[in-house]
């Protein structure tokens, strides 16, 4: 979309690619086929994420490589590939906790890119991680009033001063109902009073996606949120992840399971070697020669 | 969960009521030692007096310091270049003006106490930012090296003869260099009692302990008095404290401190957050300075070395950091049993073998024992160098509680980061509050 922008960045951080391969310019991205940007506004709306051209090196390893997808509102997209494509580090260069070397994300129509991952978290883009981060020595409920935005009472002044701390009390309780409500949607009111880090490693992942649901998010980017977690479990997090889409969230899954991906999502994207090899419904993959080999020559 | 709360929970009054109990029991100990090897009423009281005196500073330093490393798990070990700016720049406002002759090399701006303490606060939060801007953006351990950096080169501009004397808003003023500052403004108990009109008043309550020391009681009383004032500004600390952890505030910091990235997935900017509970955190040590020396007479940059930062962290870790109630009873404990403790127990021993002769030296202390298996001369000698030893009793300590019981005296009890009780059902949750259901709260 906006040239200045991406070739800012570019040069910002041309630098730091000069140990390992040469980061593809920017006009490489823009013949990549998928031709983002050209539609408009609409296409911002119909696409709430799009990224284009993302490149980082670490040290002399491209661990993303002019990556380029779209995101399409309201749907389920996984985000698959053999150990070692980029998926992480794709997921943390869009939300902010890396720097792309070059490239652009977008989100809801504005340039996000090398945002503070709070920053990018308060335009409704919201992440879970791979590996559980409950805060461990709070409980679940703290965990969860932990997350919703724009509380009053985050401001010290308001919450000390006698007078002002009754407007962040009865927000609190508003928040109180707003959690337990979450909390019954996820089955999980008999450990609300525990502390996280005594949870199952399936209740942590129920848990981290009841915390970023109240923060309120347009947009949830799940890294592998089934890992770990019993197939009964699985299915009920499954279930919840369809309702929340059928209510217009829009997620995007990074997933190991091959068949959990092509039964539930609508878009697959598939990244080999930081690219994106191919993006299509399950079926057009699961009948893609290229991914097959991907996978099979991969260290899969 | 553990042993000790249910003892929290039976003791009437909650966490006051266990932090007024375990007060009692070391007050108690401390009398009855005395009655017991027949110490004096007036050394008894003057005892009281500087025990409270040390109960209150430990204990507002440890509140203040859990709210940067129990809450929000900054690693502040420059406690003590709070406290030196605190009261110095607290001096410099509050110092009377120059006069020639006058006992004070350099005067100061000759402002009300309460102005001067209020700049010290201000300042000590003030260098709190400074240091904490840059470190904050770095690995933890980096705000470690920084803050007690910032410690030793506060001591040292203070000890430098640059700063001995200056020249602000055209009045003579300084920092005293290595000879130290006189503190030579109002006594702060006399202004404390003016200010209220009371001053004639509190004589009049001064010569009624006449009765019990017949002469010059005004010291020990003083002392006394002062004490308790701490102990009102240990409340203050406690109850400003407990409101910022019990709030959305409070619950930012105990998620940076557990898992700074997820706090900023969920898109708390969490460097703000640090930096203000920081700022806070500095203010009150800068506060507990001010009320630790502004009785004192005079201050050295000296007295400012890092071992005093470290005894603030053994009141915290004996405590149980995290906890504010930890942190007071950590306080009192530290002073009364670590820190007071050993001198106490010399000036008895004192007392009650006046004419015992201490040996030169650890040589003719331990021969005795080996020649004749007389522990006499070893005692006396372990007596007369306690307060050197003081030092080898806290790391004795430290390293007990590090092995047997690292979480403190209050275990790994945490209090609640909300600004209303989250209880386990929403059946009472709702119950309780019955003035939210107003706003709606379960819209999407």
């Amino acid at each position: 979309m906006s040239d200045p922008d991406a070739t800012n960045v570019g040069s910002d951080h041309a630098g730091g690619s000069n140990g390992g391969r040469d980061v593809p310019g920017r006009t490489d991205a823009a013949s990549n086929g998928l031709d983002l940007g050209s539609g408009g506004p609409n296409v911002d709306e119909e696409y709430p994420l799009q990224v284009e051209g993302l490149c980082k090196t670490f040290g002399g390893i491209t661990a993303v490589d002019d990556a380029s997808f779209r995101v399409e509102r309201g749907t389920l997209t996984g985000l698959i590939g053999p150990n070692g494509a980029g998926k992480s580090t794709t997921f943390n260069l869009i939300t902010g906790m890396l720097r792309p070397d070059a490239g652009t994300v977008t989100f809801d129509g504005e340039d996000i890119t090398g945002q503070k991952p709070h920053a990018i978290a308060n335009r409704g883009l919201v992440r879970t991680f791979q590996i559980a981060r409950e805060l461990q020595e709070m409980t679940v409920l703290e965990n969860l009033m932990l997350a919703p935005k724009d509380q009053r009472g985050e401001a010290l002044w308001r919450s000390v001063t006698p007078g002002f701390r009754g407007d962040v009390v009865e927000q609190e309780e508003e928040l109180l109902e707003r959690v337990w409500d979450v909390i019954e949607f996820f089955d999980i009111d008999h450990i609300a009073d525990e502390y996280a880090g005594n949870l199952s490693g399936g209740q942590r992942k129920l848990l981290e996606l009841a915390r970023a649901l109240l923060t309120d998010p347009d947009m949830l980017l799940l890294d592998e949120p089934f890992a770990g977690v019993n197939p009964s479990l699985e299915k009920r997090l499954l279930e919840h992840v369809h309702e929340l889409r059928e209510q217009g969230y829009t997620f995007l899954l990074v997933e190991h399971d091959m068949d959990l991906i092509m039964e539930n999502c609508e878009r697959v994207i598939v990244l080999h070697q930081g690219q994106v090899l191919t993006e299509g419904s399950p079926d057009e993959i699961q009948a893609n020669e290229e991914v097959i080999e991907a996978y099979l020559g991969g260290n899969v | 969960m553990s042993v000790r709360d249910d003892v929290a929970e039976r003791i009437p009054g909650g966490d006051a009521g266990l932090i007024v109990a375990v007060l009692l029991v070391i007050y108690a100990a401390y009398v009855l030692a005395g009655v017991g090897l027949g110490y004096s009423v007036r050394g008894q009281l003057n005892t009281i007096g500087v025990l409270t005196f040390y109960i209150g500073v430990f204990a507002m330093l440890a509140l203040a310091l859990n709210l940067q490393w129990g809450y929000t798990g900054l690693f502040n070990i420059g406690i003590v270049g709070f406290m030196a700016v605190g009261i110095y720049v607290m001096a410099l406002v509050s110092k009377p003006l120059y006069e020639s002759g006058g006992a004070a090399q350099v005067g100061g701006l000759g402002l009300p106490l309460i102005v001067g303490i209020v700049a010290g606060m201000v300042a000590a939060a003030l260098l709190g930012a400074v240091i904490a801007l840059p470190a904050l953006r770095l690995r933890a351990d980096y705000l470690a090296i920084v803050t007690i950096a910032m410690s030793e080169i506060v001591r040292f501009s203070f000890l430098s003869g640059e700063l001995q004397q200056f020249r602000l808003f055209g009045e003579r003023v300084g920092f005293g260099g290595g000879s130290g500052l006189i503190l030579d403004f109002t006594n702060p108990l006399e202004a404390f009692f003016q200010s209220f009109g009371l001053w004639d008043a509190y004589l009049g309550f001064v010569s009624v302990f006449e009765v019990i020391i017949p002469n010059n009681p005004k010291p020990v009383v003083d002392g006394l008095v002062y004490g308790a004032v701490l102990l009102g500004f240990v409340a203050v600390y406690f109850w400003l404290l407990k409101r910022t952890g019990e709030s959305p505030f409070g619950r930012v910091l105990k998620a940076i401190r557990e898992d700074e990235d997820a706090a900023n997935s969920l898109g708390k900017n969490t460097n703000r957050f640090k930096i203000k509970a920081f700022m806070l955190g500095c203010a009150l040590m800068g506060l507990a300075g001010i009320l630790w020396l502004m009785t004192s007479g005079a201050v050295t940059p000296n007295f400012f070395r890092p071992r005093i930062t470290f005894f603030v962290w053994i009141a915290l870790i004996i405590g149980g950091a995290g906890s504010n109630t930890g942190s007071v009873l950590g306080g009192a404990v530290f002073a009364a049993l670590l820190y007071q403790g050993p001198r106490y127990l010399k000036n008895l021993i004192d007392t009650v073998i006046p004419n015992a002769d201490a040996p030169s030296g650890f040589g003719p202390a331990v021969s005795p024992l080996i020649s004749n298996f007389d522990p006499a001369p070893l005692f006396f000698y372990t007596i007369d160098s306690v307060r050197q030893l003081q030092l080898v009793f806290m790391g004795l300590a430290l390293i007990w509680l590090m092995h047997n019981r690292p979480e403190g005296m209050l275990g790994h009890r945490k209090e609640t980061a909300a600004g209303i009780p989250l209880t386990g059902s929403r059946a009472s949750a709702s119950a309780e509050t019955d003035g939210g259901d107003a706003g709606g709260g379960s819209d999407e």
